[in-house]
């Protein structure tokens, strides 16, 4: 008998059942007995210097069992790290998780009240009294890099952390009497991660033994982390990330509170729970972009590019956290994008400021380079009086090119732009808008219609850890699993990710199951717990099924192997002689004979009869360490209604055809370029981290904070192709990040190409009505 | 204190509550009725919603007090004798959550509005999921649910009445 496979069908998927019961286990819903509250007191300055903190008078309000400044914890803080030095004269200030002395962002924390109730713990917060000087902010990254600008650290004599340069090709000759030069100015604007779920953390300490539970997607580093920051042995802490509400990188940090609950806990003896109310949360999970992009593309005539020069500005905030510098310089590949060129000149500052520090948030690094450069083909195309799909024909790697190694040095292993492309505009009705929109520009319509393109890659499955090494991270990049076939046959995965969202219980088990040929059903998959999890590198840079999928396989080849040489003796055949179908084994040539991969895995268990050497139990312990990236490209198109009158912008179609590789759940892709196109439109049209002019941040709340609901969304138009990648053996490639670094461009090109006849090119991120009635206010008030 | 009498999902709770007391921290805290979580602490991302008296409500921005007397439906209480409601199995199977913390709130919303509209278009499932935010999904697959769910109830309400 042969089931239908299980990869590529659309499961419904087994996490579901306690989602929509009610019955999550999300970290605030964790209660302990003796269980205390923690509230952190913040910084209300930008930047101040603390020139005196007293928590004594909290400690006598009803309710509270202790408060702690930084000073309390001088001697055992240490300093969050920061993972990535990517030059070895890198600026990297001591970020303390409580500051001592001065503090340098709204929302750092200076000390803690511990209490039996968060009632209590936020109301004794406004007893301890400290005494700011406040010192001047940088707020602004190319004031802050100016001679004789103020300081974020008075101590480093700079706010320049690093600057990274990166030559390919022979740049003097790429720009030398380049018939066509093009020069522009991006700003990528702050944005906050927001994922749904406020983080939260309790610590639990048995002796001298501590179970932290955090709302993580990293539990493995988080534990290594905790132990080299806090010298508790690392055999000794346990890390859980429970369920956990969502991250899109934001809960891929080391935070101070994460140590700060720790410190107190083993202070106190007690368990201890905190919970970020979503200010706060605005104010300290670390934020995303904020960049200013200056780039410039030299071409000939006929739209072939030659060269690129890409200047950054990256903006770190107050401190650099775990992966922050790194962030921008993974754009440094990606810039190029799907185009063949003959140079590339990269270079990035990191910029300290008196803001929330900065991180990787979903794309981090991609989605920045992705839009300038596909912004720029536009420009391109105007400047050359070519349809932007045509100049990006002319430029991009051919299907037969493939595999090609680009001009940042990086191998794509196989790509099909014209077949995304082809399906896209057909599914888009290119032409047709095409002359709608010529039609509306003849007729003067107030409503213009503008078609924005991306067709974009980027690099995910993160990472080959040769190459991570290369860039000098201070971590690896390969994963886990290990599988066991239990004595009823039934099996459990234990996998090294750790999703937040992305539905690893079912497609692992859905993977498992085809190869090992057993029911989809009878398939557990364990995870997010380092004391089932032992090790692992969890789950950012949409690497989980990329990488961490491959170790599945990698652990179900490794269980098959045992279970066939068990077969074999069992059977009383030569393994050669063995095979294996649809979850059974069977001697070749023997019609009757079929032994199921229960039954090994039983007299595995049993071990009565094993053939020599063997050991008892089917199971493995399996690792995967890419070779390289994986690289899922596509096309997306998006039409927009512009009013000229209102500035108001409407999505009116959007076409998004991917090319992930080989697809194991249909249902759960879609469902993630959904989710990832809402955050490349949300960043086009809606939000952004702003600061007033002392520092604070203005957008605390999600009511300032634009975080797009379901009526300023479109209904998508989803599609694929799919070209199996060559680097892994189930040919994936990722989805997790594709469908934000993909749809920026596509909706600001959209919205600019509306304005174009108004001689208008650029419109800043987010492109509020506001900003668009602005720029065509100004672009008529310049014609008249 | 006040005290208060509430029946959460059909059970009769007496508590002694402080005033400001929310609404959320009650279930949460003291019933331990965690199904309901917390987004916000400006009323704007509709994670707490639950039924009051059949109507949607978001329960951190009502005080415990204000439930006094009144019948509080919370994801907790939906499904009968093990099975989902056809809200809860709509969202299933149309994959309208991903990493759920806005499911619950998310459901009820969509209850409500399907109360009060039992045939709603896409776009008015839009407009009267509003007041619910959703980091995860693009809000595409929980539209498509709630369309689902009105089908579905409204065929089953057929099936009742015929
Ligand atoms: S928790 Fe956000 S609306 Fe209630
Ligand atoms: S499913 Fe994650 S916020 Fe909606």
């Amino acid at each position: 008998m042969t089931t239908a496979p299980e990869i590529g069908s659309s499961r419904k998927r087994s996490e579901d059942a306690r989602l929509i019961t009610g019955k999550t286990q999300w970290t605030d819903n964790i209660q302990l007995p003796g269980m205390c509250y923690v509230a952190f007191l913040r910084s209300p300055h930008a930047h101040a210097r603390i020139t005196n903190i007293d928590v004594s008078p909290a400690k006598g309000r009803t309710g509270v069992i202790a408060a702690f400044a930084g000073q309390d914890f001088a001697d055992e803080q240490g300093a969050l790290p920061c993972a990535w030095p990517v030059t070895e004269d890198m600026v990297h200030p001591d970020y303390l998780p409580l500051a001592i002395n001065e503090v340098r962002f709204v929302g750092e924390p200076v000390a803690i009240v511990v209490a039996r109730d968060r009632y209590a713990a936020a109301d004794a917060l406004e007893a301890i009294e400290v005494d700011y000087e406040p010192l001047p902010p940088v707020l602004d990254m190319e004031e802050a890099l100016k001679e004789g600008a103020d300081l974020v650290h008075g101590d480093k004599g700079t706010n320049k952390t690093y600057t990274w340069v990166f030559e390919q090709g022979d740049n003097e000759a790429a720009w030398r009497d380049a018939p066509v030069v093009i020069e522009r100015r991006y700003i990528q604007q702050r944005l906050i991660p927001s994922a749904m779920e406020p983080r939260a953390v309790v610590v639990a300490p048995v002796g001298d033994e501590y179970t932290m539970w955090s709302a993580t997607q990293v539990p493995h580093i988080l534990r290594t982390v905790l132990s080299v920051i806090t010298a508790i042995p690392e055999q000794k802490i346990r890390v859980i990330a429970p369920d956990v509400g969502g991250g899109f990188g934001s809960k891929i940090g080391v935070t101070a509170e994460e140590v700060v609950l720790m410190l107190a806990a083993r202070r106190l003896g007690r368990p201890l729970k905190w919970t970020e109310s979503r200010s706060e949360g605005n104010l300290t999970v670390h934020h995303g972009r904020d960049q200013i992009q200056d780039i410039a593309i030299a071409a000939d005539r006929d739209g072939k590019l030659r060269g690129l020069r890409v200047k950054l500005l990256a903006d770190m905030g107050a401190y650099l956290r775990l992966v922050g510098p790194g962030v921008p310089l993974l754009g440094a590949f990606m810039y190029n994008a799907i185009y063949k060129m003959d140079a590339l000149s990269f270079t990035c500052s990191g910029v300290f400021t008196n803001k929330t520090p900065t991180d990787a948030y979903r794309g981090a690094g991609r989605p920045e380079a992705t839009y300038a450069i596909e912004r720029l083909m536009d420009e391109l195309a105007v400047e050359l009086n070519l349809d932007p799909i045509e100049v990006r024909r002319r430029n991009w790697i051919k299907h037969e090119e493939f595999p090609y190694t680009t001009i940042a040095g990086l191998t794509y292993d196989s790509g099909n732009y014209e077949a995304a492309t082809e399906k896209a505009l057909q599914a888009f009705e290119y032409d047709k808008l095409r002359a709608e929109q010529a039609d509306r520009r003849e007729r003067g319509d107030p409503v213009q219609l503008g078609i924005g393109i991306s067709t974009y890659t980027e690099m995910c499955g993160i990472a080959p850890s040769r190459v991570l090494g290369q860039l000098n991270f201070g971590g690896g990049g390969w994963e886990h699993a290990s599988v066991r076939m239990l004595a009823t046959g039934k099996v459990e995965a234990v996998i090294g990710t750790s999703p937040h969202g992305q539905g690893h219980d079912t497609t692992m088990a859905q993977i498992i199951a085809d190869k090992l040929g057993v029911p989809w059903e009878d398939v557990k998959v364990l995870h997010g717990d380092t004391a089932t999890s032992h090790k692992g590198l969890d789950t950012y840079g949409s690497r989980s099924l990329a990488i961490g999928g491959v170790a599945v396989v990698n652990a179900c080849d490794k269980v098959l192997e045992k279970a066939k040489r068990a077969a074999a003796h069992l059977m009383e055949a030569s393994e050669q002689d063995i095979e294996f179908a649809n979850g059974a084994f069977s001697v070749r040539g023997v019609a009757e004979s079929s032994l199921p991969i229960q039954d090994v895995a039983f007299a595995v268990n049993l071990a009565h009869n094993l053939p020599d050497g063997m050991e008892p139990s089917l199971d493995s312990d399996a690792t995967f360490d890419p070779e390289n990236f994986s690289y899922p490209h596509g096309t997306h198109l998006c039409a927009v209604d512009v009013d000229t009158e209102t500035g108001f912008v409407k999505i009116r179609k959007y076409v998004a055809v991917d090319d992930v590789g080989k697809v194991i759940n249909p249902l759960i892709v879609d469902g993630q370029v959904h989710g990832g196109l809402a955050q490349g439109i949300a960043q086009a049209l809606y939000e952004e981290g702003v600061y007033d002019a002392d520092g604070n941040l203005t957008t605390t709340t999600l009511a300032d904070y634009l975080v797009p609901s379901a009526p300023d969304l479109p209904t998508f138009h989803t599609d694929r192709t799919e070209t199996p990648a060559t680097t892994n053996p189930l040919g994936v490639k990722g989805v997790g990040e594709a469908g934000t670094i993909a749809s920026t461009p596509a909706v600001v090109g959209a919205v600019v190409d509306a304005l174009r006849p108004l001689g208008i090119n650029d419109v800043r991120m987010p492109c509020t009505p506001e900003r668009v009635w602005q720029a065509i206010k100004d672009a008529r008030g310049g014609a008249s | 204190m006040p005290r208060i009498k509430v029946e959460v999902d059909g059970v009769t709770y007496e508590d002694d509550v402080e005033p400001r007391l929310l609404l959320v921290h009650y279930l949460r805290d003291r019933l331990g009725k965690v199904g309901t979580p917390i987004g916000c602490d400006t009323t704007n991302c509709g994670a707490c919603t639950v039924l009051m008296d059949g109507l949607s409500v978001k329960s951190c921005s009502v005080l415990a007090v204000q439930a006094d007397g009144r019948a509080i439906t919370t994801i907790e209480g939906l499904g009968i004798d093990g099975q989902l409601h056809p809200m809860q199995q709509a969202f299933h199977e149309e994959h309208a959550l991903q990493c759920g913390y806005c499911t619950p709130g998310m459901i009820m919303a969509s209850l409500d509005l399907l109360r009060e509209n039992a045939d709603p278009s896409e776009d008015e499932i839009r407009e009267g999921l509003e007041g619910n935010l959703c980091r995860c999904t693009g809000y595409q697959n929980i539209v498509r649910a709630v369309r689902r769910a009105a089908d579905d109830m409204r065929g089953a309400a057929k099936e009742v009445t015929s």
